[in-house]
């Protein structure tokens, strides 16, 4: 039994704290107002979503999944080859939004979003 | 102070062996980790550690912007040209199988070719992304 | 038992820069404990026996993700304004969230449990078969170029995207776009303040100046 189990949690430990970290990504997206500070907080978002699938994946007693003599147990590759694909997708993503903060600050002079709305609003009274 | 002189000499002697580990992962995917995105990032990143050294001037002489518009576009065409010629040859589209006269060596040249192209749109995209970023004028 | 101590340390360590990334307010902190917790989870993905996604993770997550986050803060601001009011409702959502969740939890097969669902199925025929029908000894690889090769094709042509999106956002870049406006507007600002008639106008062109 491992040494989680002989403390008596269940083997659900690392996908708890994993969700633990998911929230907190989550937290810093809908609570702050800076521009960069969001995306650096759904990109903890990202990470730890990556993390429960890698652990979902790993089979006990298993090795990489790179095919060798004398070794019997794999982990899967299935969910590793998924995010392969969802990390690259993801800095692309990242990529855009930061060029997109770019051109805000550029447009308005600031990036946090309480004054991004008072410009605008001051932009409709005016109109 | 000398004209950091120590970061300059240290990256012109680490700068090929970035791009010759670069190449290493690239063609070594099949046999240990690594693939077209790893060493894409990788190949980026000596031109990126040059930008940042050496000023983006010297970069742009480097890697002018045709040259990296032209990669940008040209992973990708690899990698479709590689399933449009499976389907000339008689396969399904992206079926490598068809490409040689063993299946086998045949999946192996078409697991080769297209990771070329994965490697280079990938090595042009963070390129072209880092120096955009860095080539705009600060307010 | 040592696996399952540097598991939990490990976690411990994510855990307590997520909440540092949370309090922080100087934005080059935050980016710098960002790329220690990509690193740190590569480190992770390591222990989990994902070693392609680690070598991924480390060069995409911790490399660039990093250099291009400082270079947005080096264009933009460097510090985050403290809200002057703090609203409880933020909290509650994540909560409320985080509760159904682990509630969720409860349904999983056991971490590393050989016998899952996820184990029976495709993941076995890849694992048996791919040494005979696509040749390379990374079941990776062979997963990603040949059975999974249309959305490997997908993911380069996303890649290809955004390199086009950001030279489309941000172009080339030499001169920004309000700098120019700037200087325009200050010329037509200082012609207006010249306060010319039409008869200096005129004069001036005669004079060919």
């Amino acid at each position: 039994m491992s040494f989680l189990e002989n403390l008596g949690m269940p083997g659900l430990f690392n996908y708890w704290v994993v969700i633990f970290l998911m929230m907190a990504g989550f937290y810093v997206v809908i609570s702050r107002g800076n521009l960069v500070k969001k995306i650096v907080g759904l990109n903890i978002f990202q990470i730890s979503v990556f993390l429960l699938y890698i652990s979902m994946g790993k089979v006990d007693g298993g090795t990489a999944p790179i095919l060798a003599e004398g070794i019997t147990s794999y982990s899967n590759p299935l969910p590793h080859v998924l995010i392969l694909t969802a990390i690259v997708v993801g800095v692309a993503t990242t990529a855009l939004g930061l060029a997109l903060v770019v051109r805000i600050n550029e447009a308005y002079g600031t990036i946090e979003d309480t004054e991004i709305n008072d410009i605008e609003k001051k932009v409709e009274d005016a109109e | 102070m000398r004209r950091k002189s120590i970061p300059r000499t240290v990256s012109k002697i680490l700068a090929p062996f970035i791009l010759l580990f670069a190449l290493y992962v690239q063609f070594h995917g099949d046999y240990g980790p690594g693939g077209g995105f790893q060493a894409g990032v990788i190949f980026a990143s000596a031109f990126i550690l040059y930008a940042l050294i050496y000023g983006m001037d010297n970069a742009r002489k480097v890697l002018p912007p045709s040259a990296r518009r032209i990669l940008l576009g040209l992973g990708v065409l690899i990698y479709a040209g590689t399933g449009v010629v499976g389907m000339l040859m008689g396969g399904n589209f992206l079926n490598y199988s068809v490409l040689l006269h063993d299946p086998l060596h045949g999946q192996h040249l078409g697991i080769n070719v297209i990771e070329l192209g994965v490697g280079t749109t990938v090595f042009a995209a963070m390129v072209t992304i880092y120096f955009v970023f860095a080539g705009q004028d600060r307010q | 038992m040592i696996l399952d101590i540097i598991d939990i340390v490990l976690l411990v360590f994510l855990v307590i820069t997520a909440v540092a990334i949370i309090r922080l307010n100087n934005l080059f902190a935050v980016v710098m404990l960002l790329g220690i917790f990509s690193l740190i989870s590569a480190v992770l993905y390591v222990h989990l026996d994902a070693v392609d996604v680690a070598f991924t993770e480390a060069a995409v997550g911790a490399g660039i993700s990093t250099v291009l986050m400082l270079g947005t803060l080096a264009l933009t601001g460097s510090e985050e304004q403290k809200h002057p009011h703090w609203s409880p409702i933020p909290l509650a959502v994540v909560l409320l969230t985080g509760a159904a969740l682990v509630y969720g939890t409860f349904d999983m097969p056991h971490y590393g449990d050989p016998n899952a669902p996820i184990h029976q199925h495709v993941a076995n025929r890849y694992i048996e078969k791919s040494g005979e029908e696509v040749g390379p000894p990374n079941i990776v690889t062979s997963v990603l170029a040949s059975y999974r090769g249309f959305d490997t094709l997908g993911e380069v042509a996303v890649v290809f995207t955004a390199g086009a999106g950001v030279l489309t956002l941000l172009g080339h870049g030499f001169v920004s776009r309000r700098k120019r406006h700037r200087e325009e507007d200050e010329i037509q600002q200082e012609v207006r303040e010249l306060d010319l008639d039409e008869a200096d106008i005129e004069r001036l062109e005669e004079e060919d100046i």
